[in-house]
């Protein structure tokens, strides 16, 4: 029944709307007597017109083509799809917070004033660093912040730095922001553990360099264990460490960047601190910095009186300026913040713990069937290679499809590109032993058949509304709209 | 499967030199490891091309790869059917699915390319990325 | 924890399973002078019921009573609660990225629909399936532009949203790009006149807003010829894209981009919001930020994928065309569902009532004597009013009675000391505007007599603008 939902378009007809305005309480004007003919618009052709029930019903339906977290395991790698608490989205909408402008008056805004500097508070204290910006839109936007401080921080010391090492495991935002901050990535080859070798990074790490940008946890899931060596080889040719926090769902109450030497670093609230995806965004991407960096720091920044008064201070001569207007992704932080005061101190560390013991788990029951890309303990998440299943002529692709027939969402696929066929396996602190142990079967299950009868694993899924779509197609002749 | 009378570079493009002039594609090989072609970057005629210099970019639905031009040259042809039908580099990667064509300005510069038979062991030895 | 699922006992099981003996083994990778030996100084734990209780106390510090006119990129409108009902499925809101496409049809088939309702009120021919914000989506443009173009001057006029025009002056500071601003002319306009002069030929583009920071409408199709003559880009930011219910849409333009917010997305103090950008089929390839695109599935049923992939950088890493790695579906989704919810004929009736509500209010407070509207370009639903003196009092005043009356331009163009920027949307009644020129007429007649008294003591002559 919910299958054949068209486009919104496709129910159009001419009269129908699913709004009702109050009357107008002002003289009616003429538009186009006020706008003139140059600026005059008539209509706007070929928009919808349909009633409330109808757009209930279409995206009610569309909603049921979605998985998501609250229908199941999520285990994608590196995204920590783990539980987004309801109440969160409730204390979000609460009229104050969702309803108060940004240019409303320090005076009248101190609730969200205070909110963002409770938030910026908590995630001090859990990274280890001195000081922390809310206002980067995602973690693409974090890492390029990062980047234009640490530029800043040399310019400062008056020296030009063009690189930045880069490993070859980092997620591909790391290199496209060194891009767009004006440096130049260099890539630092991993060793033979996955990790950033010291006698690399040497070679690499000249005065040339501006900094490192590194992953802890790496995208294998190890932790850079010599990463204090790292930061002291990289800080005495007189560059800087960025950190990657996309990870920090393994770190979390067990272990703090800045004790690492790490010198500025971004956070993800939509993977560890449980801001939802919602199908590609919002999210947000705070960075935090050692003492040195925090001049450069994107203005305004949130400080308190000694009267406990909330101000914007906009007076920051060296900052890097700003990456996006007003606060940065506001929501984000209240939902952060709901989430950082549900668990508290303890509960903080045993979702860590449980995040941790859960991908050891996974990795202990499937290491018989899957090829691990490094053989090492994991931190949050695990990544096997498909190189056996690959004699077979089934990629981790396929496996991914033949997932979803067993209920559940794939992992991450081919990332990092340093492991042929990867499949990176994260399931956080929100999957149940039991929920674990059904992905598990169906893992070993579909390792059976890719032996068996590897065809039905290469042309799943079978049980979705769609079957495999033509990607090429749709890249060779691009439809982006509906035209009439 | 790989022509006699074409040379090869270790990028997986393919050279037919006829006179001073010559025709450069994507090997099979090449193809296949890329999957179905969705958009190929070619640069204008007249642009002059050294040897070993990327010249554009060959996409498939989720990678993408450089293209090298095996020799040094000017351009003086394109593909016109390649803009609206990239799938002609899968379907004929040797022949409606050229790319470009040069005229050459140093016929030496073959010399170090590899022979169809050459091209073939180098595959097999593993070499290929 | 109520959000965990597993219980000691599970967590005892998978230990023995995996031969660890303690749950500190799992962190033997963590060299042990890295380890945390105390913990996390936060507050917490909180029941559900103190988390609400801690968030509703600070909702009260809030301006939530009060009737505002504040506008300058965010705008308060009216939110059906349809959009919340739907937003708040959890298979729209706990999905990811709809990279697995057989899962995400729903989110794929929705960022589709968005795509076309941008295209159709911007005039353009495709756009993409949304970026962070307004500000961040023009910088964005101007990043594409300079693609396209290979050239590195851009031009921004100074009634481009100031803090559009910081964010564009933090990305391009390190790329050695010339920036120029062009000022506005009496009209509230971008001067032409200065315009032509500082276009030349190697100008990447031109960024302007319409309708711009002060609410002037611009004329985008002259605008748009200049442009073309030297080959640059006309890049044109609508951070109140309602007014293009009513206000031609700037099809002469090669990128429009700006902000969804007024469609059904809350203020909640700047974010999260939703950028757009649309440009013409020519620049697909150089459009940042995701794409959906049709297509079938193996037995030929339509479906949606994202497309074009690899313009982006997991897949061309430092050479993608933006290191944006999201787009803000969900608030896409929201503006998705409000406009369908108006549809042509309700956002169109939208549109007038904010333009009569405005022209209300700008009529009815100009008339106080004392008070001048400076510009004379035509505006939808936002205009600048100027005060006689000691705007800041004015507003204080305003407070007392529950109104924050508008923003204060001086903080942005020093040179517009006592000018107002006022916003009258639907949420506005008569009745608030009503009081406010109430307000406007006893503050005029007290405070003339007071600057008289000031002037005489300090203002130095030729301060007055």
């Amino acid at each position: 029944m919910t299958r054949n939902e068209g486009l919104i378009f496709e129910r159009s007809s001419p009269g129908k709307t699913g709004m009702e305005l109050s009357a107008l309480d002002v003289p009616p004007v003429s538009a186009k007597e006020l706008l003139g003919e140059e600026f005059y618009r008539s209509e706007i052709q070929g928009f919808p017109e349909v009633s409330e029930l109808e757009v209930v019903r279409h995206f009610t339906r569309l909603s049921t083509w979605n998985y998501g977290i609250d229908t199941g395991l999520y285990p994608l790698g590196s995204c920590t799809m783990k539980y987004n608490p309801r109440v969160n989205e409730t204390v979000a909408a609460l009229e104050g917070l969702a309803t108060d402008h940004p240019y409303t008056p320090e005076s009248l805004a101190q609730g969200c004033l205070k909110v963002l500097a409770q938030t910026a508070r908590c995630l001090i204290e859990i990274t280890g660093m001195d000081a922390i910006s809310l206002q980067p839109a995602a973690g693409a936007q974090g890492e390029l912040t990062g980047l234009l401080m640490m530029r800043a921080y040399h310019k400062d010391r008056n020296e030009q730095r063009r690189y930045i090492l880069v490993p070859d495991s980092a997620h591909g935002t790391n290199p496209a922001s060194v891009t767009i901050a004006g440096y130049e990535a260099r890539n630092l080859k991993s060793n033979d553990r996955g990790c950033v070798g010291l006698e690399e990074l040497g070679r690499a790490m000249t005065e040339e360099v501006a900094g490192l940008m590194l992953t802890n946890p790496n995208t294998l899931g190890i932790f850079e264990d010599q990463i204090q060596e790292i930061a002291r080889r990289v800080h005495a040719k007189g560059g800087l460490v960025y950190m990657d926090g996309a990870n920090m769902n393994a770190l979390v109450g067990v272990a703090r960047p800045g004790e690492f030497g790490v010198d500025v670093m971004h956070l993800n609230l939509h993977k560890t601190f449980s801001t939802p995806h919602g199908g590609g965004g919002p999210g947000s991407g705070p960075v935090a910095v050692k003492k040195i960096l925090e001049p450069f720091l994107p203005a305004p920044i949130i400080e308190e009186d000694a009267e406990g008064f909330y101000r914007v201070n906009h007076d920051r001569p060296k900052s890097i300026g700003r990456v996006r207007a007003f606060y940065g992704n506001f929501g984000m932080a209240v939902r952060a913040l709901a989430y950082i005061l549900a668990y508290g101190p303890q509960g903080l560390r045993q979702v860590t713990e449980d995040a941790v013991l859960n991908a050891n788990y996974v990795l202990a029951k499937l290491r018989s069937a899957y090829e691990l890309a490094y053989d090492a303990p994991a931190m949050h998440e695990c990544v096997f290679s498909d190189r056996r299943q690959a004699q077979h002529g089934v990629r981790t692709g396929d496996i991914a499809k033949r997932l979803i027939d067993y209920g559940f969402h794939p992992y991450t696929v081919s990332f990092p590109l340093i492991v042929s066929g990867a499949m990176m396996i994260e399931p956080t602190e929100s999957a149940s032993k039991a929920e674990l142990d059904a992905f598990i079967d169906a893992m070993l299950s579909i390792a059976r058949e890719v032996e068996e009868d590897p065809q039905i694993v290469t042309s799943a899924p079978h049980t979705t509304r769609v079957t495999r779509l033509d990607e090429a197609t749709a890249a060779r002749k691009p439809v982006l709209r509906w035209k009439p | 499967m790989y022509p006699e009378e074409f040379l090869y570079t270790q990028d997986h493009e393919w050279i037919r030199v006829d006179g001073n002039t010559a025709s450069v594609g994507i090997t099979d090989h090449a193809q296949k490891e890329l999957g179905d072609i969705v958009f190929v970057e070619l640069p204008q005629v007249g642009a002059h091309l050294t040897a070993k210099e990327s010249f554009g970019t060959v996409e498939s639905v989720k990678a993408v790869a450089d293209i090298y031009s095996p020799v040094t040259g000017e351009v003086i042809a394109v593909n016109p059917k390649i803009q609206n039908a990239p799938e002609l580099v899968n379907s004929d990667p040797h022949g409606e699915g050229w790319l470009i064509q040069l005229e050459l300005k140093d016929r030496s510069e073959t010399d170090r390319l590899m022979s169809a038979e050459e091209y073939e062991a180098y595959l097999k030895g593993g070499a290929a990325h | 924890m109520r959000y965990l699922p597993n219980s000691p006992g599970d967590r005892t099981r998978m230990l023995n399973e995996i031969g660890l003996k303690s749950i500190e083994e799992l962190f033997n990778q963590i060299p042990e002078e890295l380890r945390l030996k105390r913990p996390l100084q936060v507050p917490g734990p909180f029941s559900e019921q103190e988390i609400l209780e801690f968030f509703r106390e600070a909702a009260k510090e809030s301006s939530h009573e009060y009737v505002s006119l504040l506008g300058a990129g965010v705008y308060q409108h009216y939110r059906p609660v349809i959009i919340d009902v739907l937003l708040s499925r959890g298979e729209f809101l706990t999905a990811y990225t709809p990279y697995q496409a057989e899962l995400a049809q729903g989110t794929l088939q929705a960022l589709f629909e968005f795509q076309t309702l941008i295209t159709q009120l911007t005039g353009m021919e495709v756009a993409n399936a949304s970026l962070y914000d307004g500000s961040t989506a023009t910088n964005e443009a101007v990043l594409m532009a300079m693609r396209v173009t290979r050239r590195e001057r851009v031009v921004l006029a100074r009634t481009l949203h100031p803090e559009y025009r910081e964010v564009i002056r933090t990305y391009l500071q390190n790329l050695g790009v010339k920036q120029v601003e062009v000022p506005y002319a009496p009209s509230g306009q971008i001067d032409l006149a200065q315009l032509e002069s500082n276009l030349d030929h190697e100008t990447a583009a031109l960024v302007i807003q319409s309708p711009n920071f002060f609410g002037s409408i611009e004329r985008v199709r002259e605008i748009a010829a200049m442009t073309r003559k030297c080959g640059a880009l006309l890049i044109v930011a609508v951070p109140e894209p309602l007014s293009l219910a009513l206000v031609k849409e700037p099809s002469e333009a090669d990128i429009v981009c700006g902000e969804a917010q007024s469609f059904g997305v809350p203020v909640a103090f700047g974010g999260p919001f939703a950028g757009f950008l649309a440009t013409r089929e020519k620049f697909v390839r150089q459009i940042p930020g995701r794409l959906v695109g049709q297509t079938v599935d193996s037995e030929g049923r339509r479906g949606f994928v994202l497309t074009l992939v690899t313009r982006e950088q997991f897949i061309r890493r430092e050479k993608a065309t933006s290191n944006i790695c999201t787009s803000q579906s969900l608030c896409a989704l929201a503006a998705t569902i409000y406009l369908c919810l108006l549809g042509k004929q309700g956002l169109k009736r939208l549109a007038e009532h904010n333009l009569a509500k405005t022209h209300y209010a700008a009529k009815v407070l100009a008339s106080v004597a004392g008070f001048e509207i400076p510009f004379t370009a035509p505006y939808f639903n936002e205009f600048v009013i100027k005060t006689p003196d000691h705007a800041v009092d004015l507003l204080e005043t305003l407070r007392e009675g529950k109104i924050i009356g508008g923003l204060e331009l001086e903080r942005f163009y020093p040179e517009l000391k006592n000018h107002l920027l006022l916003c009258v949307t639907e949420v506005v009644r008569k009745a608030d505007i009503d009081r406010m020129a109430e307000v406007y007429r006893r503050f005029g007649s007290h405070s003339r007599t007071q600057v008289t008294e000031g002037e005489l003591q300090a203002a130095p002559a030729g301060e007055k603008d």
